[in-house]
């Protein structure tokens, strides 16, 4: 036997898989992309005895290998390829006991490819609270492959998944659909064409190259035209008969013990939780609860982030000496990385909520409620998902549009989500709304910031709605619009996975978005640093003149804050502003908002600590130095001498931060999900016609 | 009858699916002809609703429920 032998670990989704995959290789994994996709690969490693060891390949849980979805395409993949360095050795099938017919469906597609499988039966005591049992002798001879009983949730069973793994005798290739029935003649041509040896494996690749991979699609469709052989009628008939066969087995193998389905627990608490008005009522508390969370409990460890952060530029910058390169460490680097790390408590606390949804089952019945308001929309149930998420950072949210199987809907969910006001708005809402109203401002029992605020992501809420409505008369992409779901009966979280998905979570962001904000950031950083040769070198000089006068009524840090703000505002960014300007004056933004909307690129939030510099407040924008920069920008008058930031100017700002696309991070994950830069390009510019527009007429009616 | 117009307590069994992307797609979520169905829940606005497929529970679209001949036992 070699030392280390490739598992791939495949099942229907809902059948405890990830349960599975965490009970074998614990935190001995690594989370990576499929090539050429976003869809998260998870390898792990598991050791069967002191020279083996098990590398096992986690496959996204799909129903069929004629995948229906981007990530069941990537299981249909991996499956497909003899070649592929991670084909597998031998497939670990799990299968949910309660539900055994369906889940065996896929089963028996694997084995035809021709690797070998064994079957591990997970959720045995939901079935046997349903009265039923299976024989697993009966089972196994019957499907002609080894079987298990586990149940991967108390990690019981494992011990007997190892040794399976490792007795090389028991690993057995079955077939279970009889190819032959198909024109021979077809076989041979579709297996030159494909270059496959495996007859149904040819067959399978060259029905799923004319719908989902463009290569030989010609070829292929002209083999079957030839033939008359019509893909989707075989597709149903080869499914019929599968199902024959894995009626047989069930029902030798199978032991009820009473003969009506007992009505269970998900179906009591289904009649509350999809209640007409319970039901609603219930989504809607939870929603309250999750964005209570979100901004509430994140306070403290944001702050921390924070500090952390400010004592580490303080350190680069006292440590190292004056010059460029401190220079890009602190404002360049440190000040994009904090940019990204500041939001991870507020996006963890959301993926907490969403994965114990997930995990109990009620995140389905979410999409089943919200299934028929999507729909006038362009979109589906699945969509509310990255919908709300969106409302923590847009990234992950729309990666977690890939469960949904219609391309168009998911299209137009990838394109709106960005809508959803996103944590990294917060800040610059809280700055422009404190130049608004006061913070002690009340109307009635109700504090009217935190009515601004609301008002703020029911405005994008409604932005996107309005736009996927758009959207769905212009995207052609073909596809059936059904919604057809599983709702998997309710159970009580793993606390263990949680912990693991939220720290594959905490990491796939911090890396993915990390690295483009801080590439941005340094770009900008440099944009904001240097300016045409003379204007820069002129500042420094009169500064060190007036460094050498020590007015004694200046302060040394007011004078190097003053000499930032003529600084940036003789960079490039600065000229960037005095561009842009006449394009922005409709909008009632002068220059220095401009420089703002350029650094805003790289995140949001930057807003506030490009107007600190801009107003030339020295440090962050924490506490008094916050409310130093309201003063100073509310005491800004224009040419006119009436005040800059009127509210016209002041609402308009918030609209237009509200829907711009100033997000990187989100278009390159955009381009990475769609596989084209038509859709990013077409994202940047609605949403900045849109804030453009919607900002216009805003400012026009309240100046 | 079609799925559509199932009522709750009423058991049937299906006879046939109409349209090729949609048989095939509940083909493979095990909704076949012969297999057990009944209704468990409605949507709050009516639509989709909640089936038990033999052994579990899924939800699906009025308008693909009526491409689904039923015969109620």
């Amino acid at each position: 036997m070699k030392q280390e032998i490739t598992v791939a670990l495949a099942g229907n989704p809902n059948s405890g898989k990830t349960s599975l995959f965490n009970a074998l290789t614990g935190l001995n994994h690594k989370v990576s992309n499929f090539p050429g996709t976003t869809v998260e690969k998870k390898i792990g490693y598991s050791k069967l005895n002191a020279e083996t060891r098990a590398q096992i390949i986690d496959l996204p849980g799909t129903y069929s290998l004629y995948p229906k979805s981007a990530d069941e395409l990537v299981t249909y993949d991996i499956l497909r390829n003899k070649a592929e360095t991670n084909f597998p050795d031998l497939v670990l099938f799990i299968a949910d006991a309660s539900n055994l017919k369906r889940n065996l469906l896929l089963l028996t597609q694997v084995a035809d490819l021709g690797v070998p499988v064994i079957l591990a039966l997970n959720m045995v005591d939901l079935a046997e609270r349903k009265g039923v049992f299976y024989e697993l002798d009966i089972l196994a001879k019957e499907l002609g492959i080894p079987v298990v009983s586990i149940n991967a949730r108390n990690k019981e069973g494992i011990s007997k998944i190892k040794n399976l793994l490792l007795d090389e005798s028991k690993h057995k290739k079955v077939t279970y659909f009889n190819i032959n029935q198909v024109d021979q003649n077809l076989l041979n041509e579709i297996g030159e064409i494909t270059d496959k040896k495996n007859p149904y494996a040819a067959l399978q690749y060259a029905i799923n190259a004319g719908v989902y991979l463009n290569n030989k699609a010609k070829q292929i469709n002209a083999a079957f035209e030839k033939y008359n052989f019509n893909p989707k009628q075989f597709q149903e008939l080869e499914i019929l008969q599968r199902y024959k066969v894995i009626d047989e087995a069930v029902r030798l193998s199978r032991r009820q013990k009473t003969n009506h389905v007992i009505k269970n627990i998900t179906q009591k608490a289904d009649v509350i939780l999809t209640h007409r008005i319970w039901g609603l009522v219930i989504f809607l508390s939870l929603l309250f609860l999750v964005f209570q969370a979100i901004f509430s409990w994140s306070a403290y460890p944001m702050d921390l982030v924070e500090m952390g952060f400010a004592w580490l530029s303080e350190t680069i910058e006292k440590s190292l000496p004056d010059g460029v390169l401190n220079d890009l460490l602190v404002h360049g680097v440190v000040a994009g990385l904090s940019g990204v790390i500041i939001f991870l408590p507020q996006i963890i606390i959301l993926f907490a909520f969403i994965a114990v949804l997930e995990d109990v089952g009620y995140m389905a019945r979410v999409g089943f409620i919200m299934d028929r308001i999507m729909r006038p929309f362009g979109m589906n149930g699945k969509s509310i998902v990255p919908l709300i998420s969106g409302m923590a950072c847009a990234v992950p949210s729309i990666m977690a549009s890939r469960s949904i199987e219609n391309k168009k809907e998911r299209l137009i969910t990838i394109l709106v989500t960005p809508l959803m006001s996103c944590s990294a708005r917060l800040p610059v809402y809280t700055l422009l709304i404190g130049m608004l109203v006061p913070e002690t401002a009340k109307w009635g029992p109700f504090n009217v910031h935190g009515v601004v605020l609301m008002a703020m992501y029911l405005l994008g809420f409604i932005a996107a709605l309005a736009s996927a409505a758009v959207f769905k008369l212009f995207v052609k992409t073909k596809g059936s619009a059904y919604f057809i779901m599983e709702l998997p009966g309710y159970k009580l979280p793993v606390w263990n996975n949680l912990l693991i998905t939220l720290y594959e979570k905490g990491s796939a962001f911090v890396v993915g978005a990390g690295k483009i904000i801080v590439a941005v950031s340094v770009i900008l950083w440099a944009f904001a640093s240097f300016g045409p040769r003379g204007n820069m070198r002129a500042i420094d000089q009169k500064y060190a003149t007036l460094a050498m006068s020590a007015d004694a009524t200046v302060s040394s840090e007011e004078l190097a804050a003053q000499k930032s703000a003529e600084r940036l505002q003789a960079s490039y960014a600065g000229e960037f502003g005095k561009w842009i300007e006449p394009a922005i004056k409709p909008l009632g933004f002068d220059w220095k908002m401009g420089i703002a909307l350029l650094t805003s690129l790289a995140a949001r939030e930057v807003f506030v600590g490009t107007m600190s510099t801009i107003y030339s407040v020295g440090g962050g924008a924490e506490g008094d130095d916050l409310n130093t920069i309201k003063q100073k920008m509310m005491a800004e008058k224009n040419e006119k001498g009436e005040p800059l930031y009127s509210i016209a100017t002041i609402l308009s700002l918030m609209v237009f931060y509200a829907f711009a696309m100033q997000c990187m991070s989100t278009l390159s994950i955009v381009k990475a999900e769609t596989k084209s830069w038509k859709w990013p390009i077409v994202q940047f510019v609605y949403m900045t016609a849109l804030a453009y527009v919607s900002s216009l007429i805003v400012f026009n009616i309240f100046s | 009858m079609k799925l559509s117009e199932l009522k709750f307590n009423q058991i049937a069994t299906v006879k046939a699916v109409h349209g090729e992307e949609l048989s095939l797609k509940l083909f493979e979520m095990g909704l076949l002809p012969g297999e057990e169905v009944e209704l468990e829940n409605i949507a709050p606005f009516g639509d989709p609703i909640a089936i038990r497929v033999g052994e579990y529970k899924m939800c699906l679209r009025l308008s693909d429920a009526n491409c689904i001949d039923i015969n109620v036992k």
